[in-house]
């Protein structure tokens, strides 16, 4: 790197830090304790506090809610190293994300590399802005491991198309204004090739959501309707048939987010929870069984943190490790599932309240509890190892 | 610090490859195994490693050496691991060679280190005397008469001690069995009246002498004594760097042994279809593929740290040492059950794995050391 983009880059983060210190509200400074911490706009947004409305509207104005998108679509039109500084000064205060939203993370890199000129303009904008909070339409009842055999129907009208079928695990359906679907244009064709990627306004008639309570004892899923729902054919992104193509390139997205960090905060280490809830003897976890269990785990999720590291170090370089993200997302699963598993096994009778003030209302309990859905949501476990087999070690297929 | 090699390690890397590739091959130790060569690796192989510069990779130029470090000798030990080459590179350069570079006096490594860079000398390091791994258990005593140390013990263990010109050796000044305290390396030549020693073939063809010290004198002035911290801090970072340097050893035999596994699972037919379509062995060797990713890590991120000269030194050795410990065994088994009734022959060589792997995962402490280790770190 040259000595005056260089300097550039220093004066960019002098300046990002200053702007951060002197607009970033004290309170969005603080951790993050409860998933009513985060905002998610949306036409029925509210907003938890004043600070929130004013961190989300001051970034807003300077382009910094998606600050690597082209300034045409509302982002920043930050590059790469200027992206990574501003996310290296936030997080060094300690800066909340303004706005969570799938749109971001998952819709949009979908549009950016699909989507017309004029869909992209249509609807980038609106997820920067927060006014459309987005959920995703994929699984259906018949259709889970094996996504591709989903039956939602599309038939097209002529000026529009007549959808018809059932949505499931629809993360926050309830919550949200539109939703990008999987559903079947042609039936004639092989299973894969049928698929077409819709949009769909959830304010349309016919459109109707029900919450699935899940063994967490918490809903952050629906199962959502749909029935004879008119779709504008301007909605459809792509080709027709290009669905799949779609979809697989969007689950990447999705599963390095599930097997990444959890939803809220920094998971606690075991070792300590071991040595509160379990005690020493002679310097020595009391139980030695759970001892090595505890050791084993923390080794996984010590090498696996630097395996993320070695990752990114071989992507700079310009190394691409191909398919790895059925990697990352099979085995932080399971290293979180094993984390809430011991947790549990450690906490003994206090891990199990339910509700009550004393267990935060059974946070432990229903954490473990929803960490069983990791290894089945976004392709379960199996699916993942079916992926590596094929993909990466080019087993063949029956 | 990037988690990748740089250019000249890769180059190293592949002109090592290339040598084993012909002369290091499996078929190489089958025949030491075979012919129970005297010596128990090839002499002529070891010149030509020598002469590509192996034995002087972590040696500083100042003593003969090309002081290209610790990353760089990891990268021919993962190729000796891929090969099953036996050579005096653990014995003489990764364990005795860094005892030296770390504690000799300048004397000690002007006489010592340009024969090791040199390939002249083998040098067992003696420092095990129980059934399993244990650093602090030392009974040898070196006893100060005058100005010599009377050396009196028995060490086990010891790789290529039989055929050994120089022992570095851990004894006890004083203190309790045990304690940290009074543990000291000296070197000592094998020539020394009172030092006899016993060839152990082991279950890997390679050799590990049992070694006795009887009324053995040797002179004051044989005490590796230039490290700041004493005696057992050195032995400490001597046997880290080495195990990490064991754990790039292995990581070669997991890829290898795994690569020769998949390959076979697209090749063996039953029921009239090749074997690698059942989802059962899909899934064990999906698994395993995700296990030697974090091996991968593990062992690029330790080897980084002894060329920086991490504070974190023992906590990614133990890591290493640990999760390589735990996956050269699952791999080596599965090769074995993967191969079928083929894979318990002598004439396919997977099997060659599974014993090195035994052998390698005992050496310098197995997972339940490192993981007992990791668990006091990290009081608890």
């Amino acid at each position: 790197m040259n000595d005056s983009i260089k300097q550039n880059l220093d004066i960019f983060r002098k300046e990002t830090r200053a702007w951060l210190e002197a607009n970033c509200p004290e309170s969005m400074r603080q951790p993050v304790t409860s998933p009513n911490d985060l905002y998610w706009g949306g036409r029925n947004a509210k907003y938890i506090s004043d600070d929130q409305r004013i961190w989300f509207e001051r970034m807003l104005e300077k382009k910094w809610i998606v600050p690597y998108w082209e300034e045409k679509y509302g982002g920043g039109g930050l590059n790469n190293i200027e992206h990574k500084i501003l996310t290296e000064e936030m997080t060094k205060l300690g800066c909340r994300k303004p706005l969570f939203s799938f749109g971001i993370s998952m819709l949009g890199p979908a549009l950016l590399k699909f989507a017309t000129a004029e869909q992209k303009l249509k609807y980038l904008p609106e997820i920067v802005q927060g006014k459309i909070r987005w959920c995703q339409g994929y699984s259906e009842p018949g259709a889970g491991s094996d996504l591709a055999g989903l039956q939602t129907k599309a038939e097209d009208m002529g000026d529009h198309y007549l959808v018809n079928g059932q949505k499931v695990w629809t993360s926050y359906g309830d919550k949200s204004d539109w939703i990008f679907c999987l559903v079947r244009t042609n039936f004639e064709v092989s299973k894969h090739k049928g698929v077409s990627f819709l949009l769909i306004d959830m304010a349309s008639e016919g459109v109707s959501t029900r919450p699935i309570k899940l063994i967490s004892g918490k809903s952050p899923f629906t199962e959502t309707f749909l029935d004879n729902v008119k779709v504008p054919k301007g909605n459809l992104i792509n080709e027709p048939g290009q669905g799949w193509t779609i979809a697989k390139y969007l689950l990447t997205h999705e599963r390095q987010m599930i097997g990444g960090v959890g939803e809220t905060g920094t998971p606690p280490q075991l070792s300590e929870v071991a040595q509160e809830c379990i005690g020493l003897t002679n310097g020595i976890l009391s139980d030695s069984i759970l001892r090595s269990k505890v050791a084993k785990f923390e080794m996984d999720e010590a090498i696996f943190d630097y395996t993320i590291e070695r990752i990114i170090d071989e992507a700079k370089a310009g190394n691409n490790s191909g398919a790895l993200s059925s990697f990352f997302k099979y085995y932080g699963t399971e290293l979180n599932i094993s984390r809430y598993e011991l947790m549990l096994a450690l906490q003994g009778y206090d891990g199990l309240a339910w509700e009550g003030e004393a267990s935060n209302e059974g946070q432990l309990a229903r954490l473990f509890c929803r960490t069983k859905g990791n290894s089945i949501e976004g392709g379960t476990s199996e699916i993942q190892l079916n992926i590596i087999a094929k993909r990466i070690l080019g087993l063949p297929s029956s | 610090m990037p988690l990748i090699i740089t250019e000249e390690q890769q180059m190293l890397k592949t002109s090592v490859k290339e040598l084993l590739k012909n002369k290091g091959a499996i078929t190489n130790l089958r025949k030491l195994r075979d012919d129970s060569d005297p010596i128990g690796f090839d002499k002529e192989l070891w010149k030509e490693m020598v002469d590509l510069g192996l034995s002087g990779l972590v040696i500083p130029e100042a003593y003969g050496g090309l002081g290209f470090g610790y990353t760089g000798l990891g990268q021919v030990l993962e190729e000796t691991g891929r090969t099953l080459t036996a050579s005096p590179l653990v014995s003489t350069v990764l364990l005795s060679g860094t005892a030296i570079r770390l504690g000799g006096d300048v004397m000690q490594k002007e006489q010592l280190l340009p024969e090791i860079a040199g390939g002249n000398i083998v040098i067992g390091f003696a420092s095990e005397e129980g059934k399993h791994h244990a650093p602090k258990l030392v009974k040898t005593a070196a006893t100060l008469q005058g100005d010599s140390y009377v050396i009196n013990g028995t060490k086990k263990m010891v790789l290529d001690g039989h055929v050994a010109d120089k022992f570095i050796v851990v004894a006890r000044t004083n203190g309790a069995v045990d304690e940290e305290a009074g543990i000291e390396l000296f070197v000592v030549d094998a020539k020394t009246e009172g030092i006899t020693t016993e060839r152990i073939i082991m279950m890997d063809s390679r050799n590990a002498a049992l070694v006795h010290f009887k009324d053995v004198k040797i002179s004051a002035n044989s005490r590796l004594d230039g490290f700041t911290n004493g005696g057992y801090a050195l032995l400490e970072k001597t046997l880290d760097i080495a195990r990490i340097g064991l754990a790039a050893e292995m990581l070669g035999g997991v890829n290898e042994a795994f690569e020769r596994t998949i390959a076979y699972l697209k090749e063996r037919q039953q029921f009239g279809v090749i074997i690698g379509t059942f989802q059962a062995l899909q899934h064990r060797a999906a698994k395993m593929f995700c296990e030697i990713e974090l091996c991968k890590s593990i062992v690029i991120k330790a080897l980084k740290a002894i060329d920086a000269d991490s504070p974190d030194l023992a906590r990614l050795a133990s890591l290493a040492k640990a999760k390589l410990g735990e996956i050269y065994q699952l791999v080596s088994n599965e090769g074995i059950q993967l191969f079928g009734g083929i894979g318990m022959t002598d004439d396919e060589e997977i099997g060659f794995f599974l014993k090195r792997a035994r052998v390698v995962q005992q050496t310098l402490g197995d997972t339940n050391f490192h993981l007992d280790r990791l668990a006091r770190m990290r009081f608890f």
